[in-house]
């Protein structure tokens, strides 16, 4: 784990938060971090970036202010971005950006079992455990381990709740939802965050 | 009588012989710097043909291999990978969850799809996978959206429906919102330029040398010495130039390097354009008129061009003075008059008495408002608005006039829809015939996506009504 140090710096980086710093360690010692916690970390920081945007931007200005919408198709409808789009531009920021970073290597996504674009249903078993673990396990995480092309992997798997009513109403509502039975509270789905590790 | 050799051991010798000739020959030619294209093993594409002359322009590392052309790509094209509309971008399949699509197909190559030297397996666009790649991953589209059940995977980027590197540009919410459109739209005109009015926002302006305030002929400050000849102080003082503070020295006054001053040139050429109109020719560059400049290459000249081109302008090279002319800075005649005095193809030369030419006439008359009038570049080189900062953009004129060329339909939104209903528009880009006679008459052929975007919508609208009754 010789790349949490850069990996954490690039987390906050990416998440616009500036520079995270996390020791686990002894003075004197090199510091060490397990997957777990640093996966727990890395959702920490995107699941309050994106309670700060939901809560201070969208839920404010759309809701309480009432000055502009929010849309899927925030460009064309001149319109803010939604939450779960803003959470997926961060990961495809942080995708893009790392790639000129060897050291920094991790991904995360935005999943469901009811997904409304089907691209966003969990594909391997550890996603698909995960999700319906943290569903029907409220309140606790899922970790495992996996390979995907040659590479072995932590994954950890967060559930993501419905925390406003606008949550709740947008899925429901939206014309390709697959679940329209959302209430306040639901899990709608969850972060998945893989990190590669050695073995 | 025996001979020293057998016909065997000669003829080895003889293959040897010739082997090592061609070898010694091939390697003279390559020393003497000869014509790149005897080493080329097979025609270029059309996107890349102006650089037969210059292999290294891709082959940077003569022992490169498949980054070293990737990266080459990407000197050119990272630009237009990006969002908002690249749905395939490289990160995508990164994401080791999408490993196993990788199996099916190298998405991370432009060489998997683009592969150079291969005229007989080249489709449109320089691709050179077969027409049905969609299926790798979508083979399962048809329990996804019904409407697509029957469609066979040769279809998909019939009409401009899908292609790999902009599928989001129009998606079914899109088409919904553009569903009975008339054919003329009650309003028409295009985006008005606003370089003039985001200039205060542009820090490297020279703000305080030029301020935005009209000139007169009296505060020209070319040097003593230098007398204007009338027809320049007539095209300076009516164009833009002039009434936007751009004085003589701006242009002429030249440092040919950092550590001199700078000195007054008669031709200061394009670098004098970029200093303040650096988006246009970033934009310029990354076009085929361009291309060869932003390679470093002499610019491109008029009889390189596969397409017909008027005899008379073989000669001529693409800069920016090509177009825009020195002192008659006039975007009119840029364009227009300045596209027809090369371009020859069936659809340029029926532009004269089409109806957007009656419409560009109208305009230049003052009898439409400005920006109604249908130019060369107003489909071709369209307003865009371009970020210029983090924090600001202005709409400006995409000189890069390849970008929405193919496929077509990305001049729905850069420009058709400015003026037509969507339907119209897809059903002409989509006719070839009216494109050649530059879209005299009506479409004669008729793209579904419209109708399949309403057939989704209310099948999903039904279930919903099906699923609410049984509640």
């Amino acid at each position: 784990m010789k790349s949490v140090k850069s990996v954490l710096l690039g987390m906050g980086l990416a998440t616009g938060v500036g520079a995270v710093s996390i020791v686990i360690a002894s003075p004197g010692s090199t510091p060490t971090i397990t997957p777990k916690t640093m996966a727990d970390a890395l959702h920490l920081v995107m699941d309050s970036d994106r309670a700060v945007y939901t809560r201070t931007i969208v839920n404010r200005l759309v809701k309480k202010e009432g000055v502009i919408k929010a849309s899927e198709h925030f460009d064309d409808d001149k319109a803010l971005a939604l939450p779960a789009q803003m959470f997926r531009f961060g990961a495809e920021m942080v995708a893009k950006r790392s790639e000129d970073m060897p050291d920094v290597n991790f991904s995360y996504s935005l999943q469901s079992l009811w997904p409304i674009n089907s691209q966003n249903a969990p594909k391997t078993d550890v996603e698909k455990a995960g999700l319906k673990f943290v569903a029907e396990n409220k309140g606790q995480n899922y970790y495992g381990e996996e390979t995907l092309g040659g590479q072995k992997y932590f994954t950890a798997v967060y559930a993501d709740t419905a925390v406003a009513p606008v949550c709740v109403s947008c899925h429901n509502d939206h014309k390709d939802t697959p679940k329209r039975d959302f209430k306040l509270g639901d899990v709608m789905g969850g972060v998945v965050i893989r990190i590669p590790i050695e073995g | 009588m025996k001979t020293l050799l057998s016909t065997k051991a000669w003829l080895w010798l003889l293959w040897i012989g010739l082997t090592l000739g061609l070898l010694g020959w091939f390697s003279y030619m390559l020393l003497q710097d000869s014509d790149p294209q005897l080493f080329m093993p097979g025609p270029l594409s059309a996107g890349h043909h102006q650089f037969a002359d210059s292999c290294t322009v891709c082959h940077t590392d003569p022992l490169g291999g498949k980054e070293v052309i990737q990266e080459a790509c990407f000197n050119c094209h990272k630009d237009e990978r990006k969002k908002p509309f690249d749905s395939h971008p490289s990160t995508k399949f990164k994401d080791p969850r999408n490993a196993d699509t990788l199996q099916n197909i190298d998405a991370l190559h432009c060489m998997t799809c683009h592969t150079e030297h291969k005229p007989e397996i080249t489709r449109k666009n320089g691709v050179t996978q077969p027409v049905d790649f969609c299926m790798h991953c979508h083979a399962d589209i048809g329990e996804e959206r019904v409407s697509h059940k029957e469609m066979a995977f040769t279809t998909c980027a019939n009409g401009g429906c899908h292609n790999f590197h902009n599928n989001r540009d129009i998606y079914t919410d899109f088409l919904m919102k553009h569903q009975n459109e008339p054919e003329l739209l009650a309003v028409r005109v295009v985006p008005e330029r606003d370089l003039a009015s985001a200039l205060e926002e542009i820090m490297e302006y020279p703000h305080d040398k030029y301020p935005l305030e009209s000139l007169t002929l009296d505060q020209a400050d070319m040097p003593a010495g230098i007398t204007l000849g009338d027809s320049v102080k007539h095209d300076w003082l009516t164009t833009s130039h002039a009434a936007a503070g751009v004085n003589c020295s701006a242009c002429h006054l030249v440092a040919i390097t950092e550590e001199v001053d700078p000195a007054w040139t008669d031709n200061p050429g394009d670098s004098a354009c970029v200093n303040c109109h650096s988006l246009e020719q970033q934009r310029f560059e990354k076009g085929k008129h361009g291309m060869r400049l932003a390679a470093g290459l002499s610019p491109m000249s008029v009889n390189q061009a596969m397409l017909p081109m008027q005899s008379d302008a073989a000669h001529a090279e693409l800069n920016c003075l090509s177009c825009h002319g020195a002192h008659t800075f006039d975007t009119r005649t840029a364009a227009v008059d300045a596209c027809l005095s090369c371009h020859a193809d069936e659809h340029s030369l029926a532009y004269e008495g089409s109806p957007h030419h009656r419409l560009w006439i109208e305009e230049q008359v003052g009898e439409l408002p400005a920006g109604s009038g249908v130019s060369c570049a107003t489909c071709h080189m369209p307003r865009l608005e371009f970020d210029v900062s983090e924090w600001s953009s202005r709409t400006g004129v995409d000189h890069n006039q390849s970008a929405n060329l193919s496929p077509n339909t990305k001049m729905l939104r850069s420009s058709c829809l400015h003026c037509h209903g969507m339907g119209f528009a897809m059903d002409a880009l989509a006719d070839s015939n009216l494109i050649k006679n530059n879209f005299v008459g009506k479409p004669g052929v008729h793209v579904e996506s419209l109708r399949l975007a309403q057939e989704d919508y209310d099948r999903a609208m039904a279930e919903r009504q099906e699923a609410d009754n049984s509640e």
